[in-house]
């Protein structure tokens, strides 16, 4: 029974979340791995991108709602999100054309193309604040949970509840699907394939006619949609903030990089090691121990091991430590 | 004599400020194997890549099928019917091997199940490995894709700078005889050798590059017997 209701603990206080965070962290990821396998520059506006898309869905989630249309037991942005994507998407092409292609055509270096993308970055995150203001907002609406934690005390009776809020339960179907659509369109489309020998080989993809404009657009495409679709996914399961989706970069890139950047599997294996880590070390395990171990060998304190303040510290850490010791990622990537 | 296929006519050009081809000229005929043989750094490379339009040249032209294709992009080239198999980097490492051979038909894609299964009868170790990554091969399979990939362009002329290097022995006279073999099915191949001697013993027409200029031309197997071509480039 004990050993119940620690794995229950565990599973709603760690697992869930940490999984819900990793699926955000993932799709964040696969938009920056993208952009570096076709466009062969780290894209510092990824966090800013998001942003935008997930602004643009909550005004149209605004409208919809004042119109009076929901989507019933489901979030109403889920029906604004084909906007925001379709805004982001705009938004995307105009910067390329205005900005990247030019240094795409002067084949400037990487690393100008990173100052420039930190440049893009700050315009984005103006642009979001004028749009929708700096303030913390909450859109979701529908039901709450699948089964609370009141509700799934009743029905097992056990002394510990587990919580699965709806919008965990979406984020993790929503990224599953998406993901799901993005490696079959990789693996089994024209397009896909021309995107992933470009990525492979720029030279040779030349020389098999493939034309670089179009898989640069269609790539930032995909990335809009795989960028707001994350924005709105973790608006929706905590809460939309400019500013926390800026500093959301550390995880997305330290994910990316982890995984291997320019590979689209490891972006996923690099959001999952990231959010778990973040989550686990950041919990207080005393109540999962509380179970587990006899009242004299109880830890005195909460067995926090990192302050939740430091949670940014911990994406950073390896993110260096990944950099040291294997800088092409878990799931060898291109080196940076 | 037929017309022929593909003319460079007194091509001049280099890198930056350096001059590599010197008033170099190759030309070759429907059908035919041209090789281009010569000491390090005489600009074999660097000829072959005039041809294809990766080098900008300063003088001379590049015809093809009576065509001026002088300015032409590489893509257009290939759209032209042109193939070219660089020495290195010349695979999608990891792609499986038939989506580096479908990259290749990426233009063309009619008939593509048919030209596919051409190249797999050409080299039959392909189709066993067809789902395996290409960087997982070894080197002469490589070459293989390498070769393939270029095929599924279904060029009139395919260019193979080096196809044999860094394979072994054996490997290599297989690779020379599947060339042959392609060039049987009414492609013509221009390559660059290191081999020389292997090279020339295939060839219809041979050019020796010196500096950047043409030093000797003829049929492989007169260059071959030329006591001085011997003594010089071919060890004795």
């Amino acid at each position: 029974m004990e050993i119940l209701n620690a794995a229950v603990a565990l599973l709603n206080y760690v697992i869930i979340p940490a999984t819900s965070y990793a699926a955000q962290l993932s799709l964040g990821a696969l938009g920056v791995t993208l952009v570096y396998g076709i466009l062969r520059f780290s894209n510092f506006a990824h966090g800013d991108t998001m942003a935008f898309g997930t602004a643009i869905t909550i005004l149209f989630t605004w409208l919809l709602q004042s119109f009076g249309m929901t989507a019933g037991p489901l979030p109403t942005a889920l029906i604004a999100l084909p906007i925001g994507i379709a805004a982001t998407s705009a938004l995307l092409l105009l910067t390329d054309r205005a900005v990247y292609r030019f240094h795409r055509k002067t084949k400037a270096p990487p690393v100008r193309l990173v100052i420039v993308s930190m440049g893009v970055m700050f315009v984005m995150n103006g642009l979001t604040r004028f749009i929708i203001g700096v303030k913390e907002r909450n859109f979701a609406d529908g039901d709450r949970f699948i089964i609370n934690a009141a509700q799934f005390r009743h029905l097992t009776g056990l002394h510990e509840g587990l919580a699965i809020r709806s919008t965990t339960a979406i984020t993790v179907v929503v990224a599953i699907v998406v993901v799901g659509l993005l490696f079959w369109f990789l693996n089994n489309t024209w397009t896909g394939k021309a995107m992933r020998a470009f990525s492979d080989n720029e030279d040779l993809s030349l020389l098999s006619g493939v034309n670089p404009e179009y898989v640069v657009k269609v790539t930032w495409l995909i990335v809009a949609a795989l960028a707001t679709i994350a924005g709105v996914l973790y608006g929706l399961d905590k809460a939309f903030k400019p500013f926390t989706y800026f500093q959301m970069l550390l995880p997305i890139f330290a994910a990316s990089v982890v995984g291997g950047l320019g590979n689209p599997l490891g972006a996923i294996g690099g959001g999952i090691v990231i959010a778990f880590s973040e989550v686990s070390l950041t919990y207080a395990w005393r109540k999962v121990f509380s179970y587990l171990l006899p009242e004299q060998f109880l830890p005195h304190g909460i067995a926090q091991l990192v302050s939740i303040d430091y949670k940014y510290a911990i994406s950073f850490i390896i993110l260096v430590v990944v950099l040291l010791f294997k800088p092409t990622g878990l799931f060898s990537g291109r080196s940076l | 004599m037929t017309a022929p296929l593909l003319v460079g006519d007194q091509m001049t050009g280099g890198y930056g400020h350096t001059t590599i081809l010197n008033g170099c000229s190759i030309a070759l005929a429907q059908g035919e194997i041209a090789v281009i043989v010569g000491p390090n750094g005489a600009g074999k490379s660097t000829a072959m890549k005039a041809l294809f339009g990766m080098l900008t040249l300063r003088s001379g032209s590049v015809h093809f099928e009576g065509e001026d294709i002088t300015s032409l992009s590489p893509e257009e080239r290939v759209s032209c019917g042109m193939a070219f198999v660089p020495q290195t980097q010349n695979i999608f490492t990891t792609m499986s091997v038939e989506e580096n051979l479908e990259m290749g038909a990426y233009r063309r894609r009619e008939g593509l199940g048919e030209t596919m299964s051409q190249i797999f009868s050409l080299f039959p170790v392909l189709k066993e490995k067809r789902s395996q990554k290409a960087g997982e091969l070894s080197g002469g399979q490589r070459q293989q894709v390498a070769v393939g990939r270029a095929l599924m362009t279904r060029p009139k002329l395919l260019m193979l700078d080096e196809p044999t290097a860094g394979v072994s022995p054996i490997v290599m006279d297989e690779l020379f005889d599947r060339i042959i073999e392609v060039a049987r099915s009414g492609i013509s191949i221009l390559m660059v050798e290191q081999n020389a001697r292997q090279a020339l013993m295939i060839a219809d027409k041979a050019y020796v590059l010196v500096q950047g200029a043409n030093r000797y031309t003829d049929t492989g197997q007169a260059l071959l017997a030329d006591p001085e071509v011997r003594k010089t480039f071919l060890g004795g």
